[in-house]
């Protein structure tokens, strides 16, 4: 090939990359755009702070964030602990070529690849017809009390749903520990849980915060898992016990979107809370960029 | 010889006592084999979790099988072999589970899962490979630095806010563009599908990209290929199995990605060839229908077997796509890793 046509191929095939690169940033940029345009005058105190009304074609959105607040919550109390436990299993306990920590991580890479909707059955299969009925059985309660949809059962769902997140993030953040801190602290005599505990954990913290935050930003968003397990359409009330029915952004916005009776009239309340999810998932993404950022710069000097 | 003369000759044969553990070094030790154990234990919650996912979905599925009344409705025959809906009427696939003669064919759920899924790959494929090529070999390192955490936002943006996208901003635009009939189509839904798995098959792809070795680029170079055919011609294909596992997970991503679909597909269950018309994918089938579902019915059962095929689907799309990234990893490094 001449140089002159070897130079031309080569500047349209950058280009073209470049273009593929381009058109992804710029439909992000499209949907913010629109969503912030369409929204942004609705975000008001009153929408934040009052319930619907008005069959939802007014009002706020309270009992919607006040639902997701609580169910990432108990979401995050329920997956930590089994998280950063499994990865602390697969990087500091499990033996070199372990066959059961390659089964963990053959499960883990499995599970992340479970469609979310699928999630929801389990959840309906498992925590709420299997435990919830049982636990009713054990205690007694003549009418269903646990065997049915609520906020405990969708949280514990989605915590499954995101564990995959928070073991790969953790681990990520145990690797990130350098071996002689490991060494220097057994050196000392100090157990291996006592190492552990006072210096490879802290020493992960910020990526383990980092794992928190990604997961809680994922099974903020997730609606498909929470359909049957206990998100409802609409709930004056919030929830008060860990088996009521809860109000969801995700949810509410499906159901904005999908089946109100006035598309036009819902238009800006729906697009109002849109940006109050997207704002939300962002600035938890956000959060999570910034550690991780700021924790391999500092890794990144303390290694020289 | 017993325990006492036996210690008493090693003691006369060396003045220095057998070391003993206190009582507190035991306990500290015991202390230590319990954490462990309770770690290791802990550990298992993410096997059992797969395991307990498909037998729960299976188990309510089962009702298919085991149930006479469920069996004659919803037998496998009637879900995968075309039917007599009425007589007289040549043999059709049709889903209307719900009617006073339950249709229960799941080939119109294929057909539209398979239809928003290849849609979606058209698009999310060339978009997201070329963008990762991009990144890891053109891209000055400042704008690299800014495209990677922008596209990990765009996968961050929840599937229910696409599929609002989709069906409020793009929806118009697209059947004006393609002037089709139907407003919610299998081309929107593939496009709002496209939007979530872009970030997946960018990011997997950018990292088998990255992962060549410096030193295939350096050769490439030093025998007087120009950036582009290194590129090209050298770290494209060293990390085709990774990119090709990219591509894997994300038609994974997409057949189970469930509220775009749901909001944009139109969700009429049509058997056709044009992507043009409104289709139904498996995983809106089950979103749509659990809701009003009586728990227990033939009904019920055939949306939890819809699970289990779409788990069954993701799963062997995944083994094969972790089993291809470890491959090229090791070839990579040299079976170092």
């Amino acid at each position: 090939m001449k140089h002159t046509t070897r130079k031309a191929v080569g500047l349209a095939l950058t280009s073209l990359t470049g273009l593929a690169a381009f058109v992804i940033v710029a439909v992000l940029a499209l949907i913010l755009l629109d969503v912030f345009r369409g929204g942004a005058a609705n975000v008001t105190w009153a929408f934040l702070t009052q319930p619907p009304s008005d069959g939802m074609m007014g009002g706020g959105i309270f009992p919607a964030i006040f639902g997701t607040a609580a169910l990432t919550l108990l979401m995050t109390l329920a997956v930590m602990p089994v998280g950063v436990l499994t990865a602390l299993y697969l990087h500091e306990y499990a033996p070199p070529n372990s066959r059961m920590a390659r089964w963990v991580r053959v499960a883990v890479a499995n599970l992340a690849g479970v469609p979310s909707v699928v999630f929801g059955l389990f959840g309906l299969g498992f925590f709420i017809l299997f435990v919830g009925k049982g636990l009713d059985r054990a205690l007694g309660y003549e009418e269903m009390h646990w065997a049915q949809p609520g906020i405990l059962w969708a949280a514990l769902t989605l915590a499954v749903l995101t564990l995959p997140v928070v073991i790969v993030s953790t681990e990520e953040a145990l690797r990130a520990v350098p071996l002689d801190h490991r060494t220097a602290s057994l050196a000392l005599g100090a157990t291996q849980s006592q190492t552990l505990v006072r210096v490879v954990l802290p020493g992960a913290l910020p990526g383990i915060l980092t794992g928190a935050v990604l997961a809680i930003s994922r099974g903020a968003g997730e609606v498909a898992p929470i359909l049957f397990t206990g998100a409802a359409y609409f709930l004056p009330d919030l929830p008060t016990h860990l088996n009521s029915q809860f109000m969801h952004l995700g949810y509410h916005t499906y159901v904005l979107a999908t089946q109100s009776p006035d598309v036009e009239a819902t238009r800006p309340l729906l697009y109002a809370t849109v940006l109050v999810l997207l704002m939300l998932t962002f600035a938890l993404n956000l959060v999570a960029v910034i550690i991780r950022s700021r924790t391999r710069r500092k890794a990144a000097s303390a290694g020289h | 010889m017993d325990r006492q003369a036996l210690m008493q000759e090693q003691s006369l044969a060396s003045p220095v006592p057998v070391p003993t553990l206190s009582a507190a070094a035991r306990r500290r030790q015991l202390k230590e084999k319990l954490i462990a154990g309770l770690v290791t234990a802990v550990a298992f919650t993410g096997i059992a979790a797969l395991v307990l996912i498909l037998i729960f979905v299976a188990k309510e599925a089962m009702g298919l099988f085991t149930d006479p009344h469920a069996r004659q409705e919803a037998s496998l025959s009637k879900m995968f072999l075309p039917q007599v809906t009425r007589p007289g009427r040549p043999a059709t696939f049709v889903w209307q589970p719900v009617s006073s003669v339950p249709k229960v064919s799941m080939i119109p759920l294929f057909i539209g899962t398979l239809k928003t899924t290849l849609v979606s790959m058209f698009v999310a494929v060339p978009l997201g490979v070329f963008g990762a090529l991009f990144a890891a070999e053109f891209a000055p390192r400042r704008l690299r630095e800014v495209l990677k955490p922008t596209i990990e936002l765009l996968a961050g943006i929840p599937s229910v806010v696409l599929g609002f996208f989709a069906l409020m901003v793009m929806a118009s635009f697209v059947q004006d563009f393609f002037g089709l009939e139907s407003r919610l189509n299998a081309v929107l839904a593939g496009l709002g599908l496209a939007l979530a798995i872009v970030p997946v098959i960018f990011t997997v792809s950018e990292d088998a990209l990255t992962a060549v070795p410096r030193s295939y680029r350096e050769a490439s170079l030093a025998l007087g290929a120009t950036p582009w055919e290194t590129a090209w011609k050298v770290v494209l294909p060293a990390a085709a199995p990774g990119i090709l596992a990219a591509c894997v997970l994300g038609f994974g991503r997409a057949i189970g990605e469930t509220m775009i679909v749901l909001m944009a597909s139109g969700n009429a269950a049509i058997v056709s060839a044009r992507l043009g018309d409104s289709v139904r994918s498996l995983s809106a089938t089950i979103a749509a229908e659990m809701g009003e579902v009586v728990v227990g019915s033939p009904h019920y059962s055939l949306l939890f077997f819809i699970g289990v095929e779409l788990f069954a689907f993701t799963f062997v799309l995944n083994m094969f796509a972790t089993s291809w990234t470890r491959k090229v990893m090791k070839r990579l490094t040299g079976g170092a890793g």
